[in-house]
């Protein structure tokens, strides 16, 4: 009954990170693009943490936290190169 | 009985991604886009890895525990950079916004 309930949860999360592609297809400056693959990034990790959960394998949160560690390197480097144009 | 408090717990997380996502593409301007999606999915993703961390306990709890942490530090660093970025790049303010501090701010007090 629980693994039935969490895999309604990732398909919740998958709506979720449908609607913030949208906005990454659709956003009119670069900032929005940006702002938006932050928000699929921090999305992603609670996803791996459920599939992991599901499928009960610990090496998914390692996953999670080596791609959340990646992904705010890329950030804040895509920051920088938005403020002074590099 | 825990598996029912994480479940619990990590319901009210997922609820939190999906209205950060739906305000990331219904918010009209980047600003307000940031104040949406980042506090709301921060929030989510650490409430679905505490109830994680609720629901197992163990080794895979403490990875959680630890994942939740790191997140915590390092989404409002990013989103306040990517902020300052997109105002020093020129991206405009919605038309109904009321004030704009950063942009009065004349001696660069806030800027250190």
């Amino acid at each position: 009954m629980s693994e039935t309930v969490v895999f309604v949860f990732i398909v919740i999360i998958g709506i979720g990170i449908f609607l913030s592609f949208l906005r990454m297809l659709k956003g009119p400056t670069a900032s929005d693009r940006a702002v938006a693959v932050d928000t699929i990034t921090t999305t992603v990790v609670a996803l791996l943490v459920l599939l992991g959960l599901v499928f009960k394998r610990y090496v998914y949160l390692d996953v999670s936290l080596v791609y959340s560690l990646l992904a705010f390197i890329g950030l804040v480097a895509l920051a920088r190169f938005l403020e002074r144009g590099i | 009985m825990s598996e029912i408090i994480g479940i619990v717990v990590i319901s009210m997380g997922v609820a939190f991604d999906l209205f950060g996502c739906i305000g990331l593409v219904r918010l009209p301007d980047i600003y307000n886009r940031l104040q949406g999606a980042t506090k709301c999915v921060t929030l989510g993703t650490c409430l679905i890895l505490l109830g994680v961390l609720i629901h197992s306990g163990g080794a895979m709890g403490a990875k959680a525990l630890l994942c939740a942490i790191f997140i915590l530090l390092t989404s409002p660093t990013g989103a306040h950079a990517l902020a300052r970025g997109a105002h020093k790049s020129g991206v405009k303010l919605w038309e109904g916004s009321v004030m704009d501090k950063y942009a009065d701010d004349k001696e660069g007090e806030l800027d250190r």
